[in-house]
């Protein structure tokens, strides 16, 4: 049967089993919308700028694993969306992102509404696509997703002029496919593998960091019975927070720049560091030079390009976490060795001192509310268990810190790439995927300006989200910054003029509160938790100079932190 | 140090700009870049030209690889190889000037594709040394014009880039 390019396109997604799609509609994607109009299969979620579609999507990919998919028009649809793409992308995150273009005939003729999309995205994505010709369609998007899924993910633009939408063709959805130029690894190499085990098992020191790459492989169970087998001390990234369970007491918390001083200081001090999809980020690394200086280094990873880019590595070992972990897990067993118990106790022993030093604790106080004080209550008036978003910034950092992530995909942020705006979309995409979810966004009254116009999407779904808005009236983390290392220049990171944030969430339909003393943060927390249909957007007035602690000044080594 | 990168890749539009983008983003440098499709039309084979320390190269190779059109890749420096570039060059050469420019294109085996009363273009092929060398023994004032081919690679004996 002859079918048009919008039925095509609609008939793809539906095969691809995809539930939503986030989007805006504009002239390039008209015929797409229009197909899409007249099925039930999917559902288009219509947002109210194209960033907040694909922090959506993205947000829905990191909480359930699956691609999270994108369709917006041409032009300033695409800009609008690159935000977004360049987000999922220092992510490693799965999503097919469809762009409408200008009709083929029309191309480089400085169209209405015409970009070169491809062009523009072709930095962040893992690859992008221009069908031109409706035959290609179907496999074009089988593809993208075969793409966007494997291997190390991440985002896969789909470019689709006008005329395509409406040209006719034969439909067949393939069903396989093959590339000869992409095959990703599916098994680490037995002999690394090996090779990776015994220096493991020599090490006195040794130090399990891991990162994003567990959560994306779905590894989170293989890592936690390998680090318990091992009883070796462990440490995630904040990307991948909630990979081991935070409240294990292997667990050193998270390492890095706002680390904990046990988590870099370990890995100062370590002998063997076993890296389990990580991928030696500056905000982890500090001074490439100073890092981990008497470590021997294994690591594990499914993209070779990971491997020795910053930090050269002893063993490395090219494959999927998860398979990886179990293979040496399946060697430790069969070999019945074990680490050096007397090793491994002094070991501990070190680590339980720097633990003492309690550095992420903050003076309490009676009148002004700590930022940290609101998500440890959060963290307790939730059980632990909610979906938690964050945008960028102090409150970022104090989530990451005080929220202790049990379980995987369920602590979404922008790691990479550092995007303000990210935080409240990605929590319309979780909710979307689990409507019975508790889904709470850590924000600040910067970050949240950046995509509020989705309070609109929310009262039109009724999502309802928990916004908790840690309001100190400055771009918090910009002026720690400029109180560290500018003199207390505070150049632009004063918010002057915010919205009555109360009346602006009533405005569009929510509940709105402002909690000013400490002695009201749980009791309202409470409220808000307990009102399950509606979003409330809670205005928490904070301490305006609360700085992050410890700090690892950038450039500096992970010994060299300033603590409270 | 200087590395040649031979890349098979898909014969897609935009391939080519994959590859100038990454070097770019990245901060590598090309020194040279030549690409042509091969006797299977859906593949380009392209010859690059750059220079940096092992791990860079290294880096380089795995950013390459990691391109979604590129099918497959060699560092002809990992294995005994030929490498040629062309060059056409247009001298000035007038009166007593002219036999001596005849002369230096007979030492370095190029031939002569078109004349003019006082103009010699010259066909050169060989190595970038090569080249260089015949450039810097000219009188600079007497140069014209050069166009560069970019160098092409290839492996000795058995060994071969196909997929």
């Amino acid at each position: 049967m002859e079918l048009t390019g919008a039925d095509i396109f609609v008939r793809c997604l539906a095969e691809e089993g995809v539930e939503f799609v986030f989007g805006y509609p504009g002239g390039a994607v008209l015929p797409i919308y229009d197909a899409l109009y007249q099925q039930d299969k999917v559902q288009h979620i219509l947002v109210r700028h194209e960033q907040a579609a694909t922090h959506a999507a993205d947000g829905y990919a990191r909480a359930t694993g699956r691609p999270g998919v994108v369709l917006v028009t041409s032009g300033p649809g695409a800009t609008n969306a690159v935000t977004g793409i360049a987000t999922a992308y220092m992510d490693s995150i799965p999503m097919v992102a469809f762009t409408g273009q200008v009709p083929t005939a029309m191309i480089g003729n400085d169209a209405f509404q015409e970009v070169d999309n491809v062009g523009i995205t072709r930095p962040c994505v893992k690859h992008n696509f221009l069908v031109k010709d409706v035959k290609d369609l179907a496999e074009t998007i089988k593809k993208a997703f075969y793409i966007a899924t494997t291997g190390r993910p991440g985002p896969v633009v789909v470019d689709i002029p006008k005329d395509i939408s409406t040209h006719k063709t034969e439909y067949k959805y393939p069903r396989r496919i093959s590339m000869r130029s992409y095959s990703p690894v599916t098994r680490g190499h037995p002999r690394q593998i090996k090779k990776a085990i015994e220096l493991m098992l020599t090490a006195k020191r040794p130090m399990l960091y891991t990162g994003g790459g567990v959560v994306l492989s779905n590894a989170s169970k293989s890592l936690t019975e390998f680090a318990r087998k091992l009883g070796y001390p462990i440490t995630n990234t904040l990307m991948g927070l909630g990979a081991y369970p935070a409240t294990d007491r292997q667990f050193l918390g998270m390492l890095g720049m706002h680390g904990t001083y046990e988590a870099n200081m370990a890995m100062h001090n370590c002998d063997v560091l076993i890296a389990v999809g990580a991928r030696f980020d500056d905000r982890v690394v500090g001074n490439v030079e100073k890092f981990c200086p008497t470590a021997r280094i294994v690591h594990i990873d499914i993209d070779p390009a990971s491997i020795s880019k910053t930090v050269k590595v002893d063993v490395p070992i090219v494959g999927p976490v998860d398979q990886v972990l179990k293979e040496m897990l399946k060697l430790l067993k069969e070999s019945g060795e074990t680490p050096d118990a007397a090793a491994m106790k002094a070991w501990w022993k070190q680590i339980e001192e720097w633990r003492a030093m309690d550095c992420l604790k903050y003076k309490q106080d009676d009148e002004v509310i700590k930022p940290q004080y609101v998500v440890e209550t959060l963290y307790k008036v939730t059980g632990g268990g909610a979906y938690v978003t964050s945008d960028v910034g102090q409150h970022q950092m104090f989530a990451a810190q005080f929220y202790k992530f049990d379980q995987p995909n369920r602590w979404i942020n922008s790691g990479g790439l550092g995007t303000m705006g990210f935080g409240f979309p990605a929590a319309m995409g979780v909710q979307f995927a689990f409507p019975d979810e508790t889904v709470a966004c850590i924000t600040g009254e910067g970050s949240i300006q950046m995509c509020i116009q989705e309070l609109s999407t929310c009262r039109q779904y009724s999502l309802p989200i928990k916004i908790i808005n840690l309001n100190n009236g400055y771009l918090g983390m910009v002026r720690q910054w400029q109180e560290f290392f500018y003199q207390g220049r505070y150049a632009m990171s004063y918010m002057e003029s915010l919205p009555d944030f109360v009346k602006l969430a009533e405005s569009y339909g929510h509940v709105g509160m402002q909690i000013t003393r400490p002695a009201d943060v749980e009791g309202a927390l409470k409220e808000a938790m307990a009102m399950k249909d509606r979003l409330v957007f809670m205005d928490f007035l904070t301490d305006k100079t609360e700085n992050v602690y410890p700090m690892v000044p950038a450039g500096s080594g992970q010994n060299e932190m300033i603590l409270v | 140090m200087r590395h040649i990168i031979s890349i098979l890749m898909e014969n897609e539009s935009g391939a080519l700009s994959r590859v100038a983008g990454l070097f770019s983003a990245r901060g590598y440098n090309i020194e040279s870049l030549t690409v042509a499709t091969t006797e299977d039309p859906s593949l380009s084979r392209m010859t690059l030209v750059t220079s940096g320390t092992e791990d860079i190269i290294e880096q380089i190779t795995k950013q390459l690889n990691k391109l979604i059109d590129v099918v497959k890749l060699m560092d002809m420096y990992e294995c005994a190889h030929i490498e040629r570039e062309m060059m056409l060059i247009k001298v000035r050469a007038s009166d007593g000037g002219r036999d001596e420019v005849k002369r230096l294109a007979d030492i370095f085996r190029g031939r002569i594709i078109d004349v003019t009363s006082n103009l010699f273009t010259i066909e050169l092929t060989g190595t970038s040394d090569k080249l260089d060398s015949f450039v810097d023994v000219l009188e600079p004032s007497d140069i014209i014009e050069v166009v560069r081919s970019g160098v092409m690679g290839i492996a000795r004996g058995e060994k071969a880039l196909r997929i």
